[in-house]
């Protein structure tokens, strides 16, 4: 396959940065497409340029690290993939991509196409967690029991790997699918119950702190989302915010 | 600590951009069922209508809520915009936003402001002149009698008064519905506000009744589009999302969404069209 890419160059955060072109040649349509940016950083390499700078980690479509905005949607073209499992067999020999980072204020570029999604990290530790003592006696979880029904859709919210495509795509850079997912895998559980209300107060409170947008139910972050997670959390977390705000 | 702030975090905005809209769509269907009456009723039931929407005091708190309404429902609405935009500082070079969103969810704020110009238009058009147009004309019918044409002024009390008294001086108009006897000061009957006379004669006018008309169509197409995406929505907000009652939902707001618009629209079409003046 041969390829125009048209990548996001930016040397540093304080760089303005901007697109570069870069013509590809050699592309199997079996190859997913970090591999293809590997084989362009090796021929930049071999140029002496520098290589294009981008996210990645277990590339098993499973760790969340990967990110890339590709022909104007997040992780591509493709549904329920990450970038990494993304494959150049959904593109065609002659393509023009476009790549860029995933843009939100709150993710700001790093170099190139990384972005600092470390706001994620800080709306997880203000209510992302239940408090369980284990200092040794710790009770087996599968004591209490579940509904099976609350079980599969806490598994499901649960299954948010926390990329940050939800935030990516929204036309107002939102993360409210992304803190509705971790908000709702608690508070669909016994164990996360007891701390439901605060839970949902703080993270909503840090999530509005680190500069995100506001959810106007467009929906793309659910079609976007790698893993599906469902609207039904942002509104889960709706519900969860107005009724504590009210207990006060 | 908990962190609560059911006054200004992002969620509150939203409550309340669902909570307006939402009583918004309650007075889009009163409104309606009022407005069908120039369709469906005739001059006198319309005009009586008129009255007591400007006069009953249930009315009044209610069209009180309604622009209180239309303001947090804007100014909110402009404030949440801002707010998303600064959230994205660098905008994408590309972005293939078709292919995960519907295009009326993505212009809510555009179809919102053309709306809201909309409605201050139409304020000044109708509103504004039934509430202080000081020339506002009242009814009239025009009564046949042995070859001579006489017209009288309708009044509330299902009576009649004849034109030439007040324009004799017999009877003098005071706050613009009020007939009083000259002679004696005292009020002796009231007429009605010919809103329907205002209204037929807006969109019949032979330079820009045509124009009006396909402006006021034009509007409740934006709002046909603005309500495809809004009704749901406002329900999405406010926390109902259940694989029973949203499939319901979705489907009676997007009805709601094509029908409310669509016979709002009929109405100016038939006066323009088809109302013999």
């Amino acid at each position: 396959m041969k390829l125009t890419l048209k990548i996001w160059r930016q040397k540093n955060a304080q760089d303005k940065g901007a697109i570069v072109d870069y013509p590809i040649d050699g592309i199997e349509p079996d190859m997913s497409f970090l591999e293809m940016l590997d084989v362009l950083n090796e021929q930049l390499i071999n140029k002496g340029d520098e290589p294009v700078a981008f996210d990645h980690d277990c590339r098993e479509g499973i760790c969340g690290m990967c990110s890339l905005f590709i022909n104007g949607e997040a992780h591509g073209p493709d549904r329920g993939v990450t970038t990494c499992q993304l494959h150049m067999r959904m593109f065609k020999d002659g393509d023009t991509i476009f790549i860029e980072p995933f843009r939100a204020k709150a993710f700001p570029v790093i170099k190139d196409l990384v972005v600092d999604r470390s706001s994620f990290d800080r709306i997880q530790h203000a209510g992302g967690f239940i408090s369980v003592n284990t200092s040794g006696n710790t009770i087996d979880a599968n004591t209490i029991p579940i509904n099976k029904d609350d079980a599969d859709k806490s598994f499901d919210a649960a299954a948010c790997i926390g990329c940050g495509a939800c935030v990516a795509t929204c036309k107002n850079s939102s993360a409210m699918l992304f803190v509705s997912a971790k908000v709702s895998q608690y508070a669909l559980l016994p164990q996360g119950k007891v701390e439901a209300a605060d839970r949902v107060l703080n993270m909503v409170h840090q999530m509005d702190l680190e500069g995100f947008g506001n959810c106007t139910n467009t929906g793309a972050c659910e079609v976007e989302c790698p893993k599906g997670i469902s609207l039904e959390n942002i509104a889960r977390m709706n519900r969860e915010y107005l009724v504590a705000s009210l207990k006060g | 600590m908990a962190k609560s702030a059911l006054l200004k975090s992002s969620l509150a905005k939203k409550y309340w951009m669902a909570l307006t809209g939402l009583f918004l769509c309650l007075f889009l269907a009163g409104h309606l069922a009022g407005n069908l009456q120039l369709i469906f009723s005739d001059a006198l039931h319309f005009n009586q209508y008129a009255l007591f929407m400007t006069t009953n005091p249930a009315v009044k708190l209610l069209s009180y809520l309604t622009y209180i309404s239309i303001l947090f429902h804007a100014i909110d609405g402009i404030m949440l915009t801002f707010q998303n935009r600064a959230a994205r500082p660098i905008a994408y070079a590309k972005n293939n936003a078709a292919a995960n969103s519907p295009w009326a969810s993505r212009n809510m704020a555009v179809l919102g402001t053309i709306i809201l110009v909309f409605i201050v238009t139409h304020m000044v058009n109708f509103w504004a002149k039934m509430h202080f147009d000081e020339n506002f004309p009242l009814q009239t019918i025009s009564i046949e009698n042995q070859g001579q044409k006489q017209d009288f002024y309708l009044t509330t009390d299902a009576g009649y008064i004849p034109v030439n008294q007040v324009e004799t001086g017999g009877l003098e108009i005071k706050n613009r519905t009020e007939f009083y006897d000259t002679a004696a000061k005292v009020k002796v009957k009231e007429g009605y506000k010919d809103l329907h006379k205002i209204t037929v004669a807006f969109f019949q006018d032979a330079k820009t009744g045509l124009i009006a008309t396909l402006l006021y169509v034009l509007a409740m197409a934006v709002l046909a589009f603005h309500l495809w995406h809004g009704f749901a929505s406002a329900f999405q907000t406010m926390g109902v999302n259940n694989p029973t009652y949203s499939p319901i939902i979705k489907g009676f707001g997007k009805g709601f969404a094509l029908i409310v618009p669509l016979l709002f629209a009929i109405i100016p079409i038939y006066i323009h069209f088809f109302l013999k003046a």
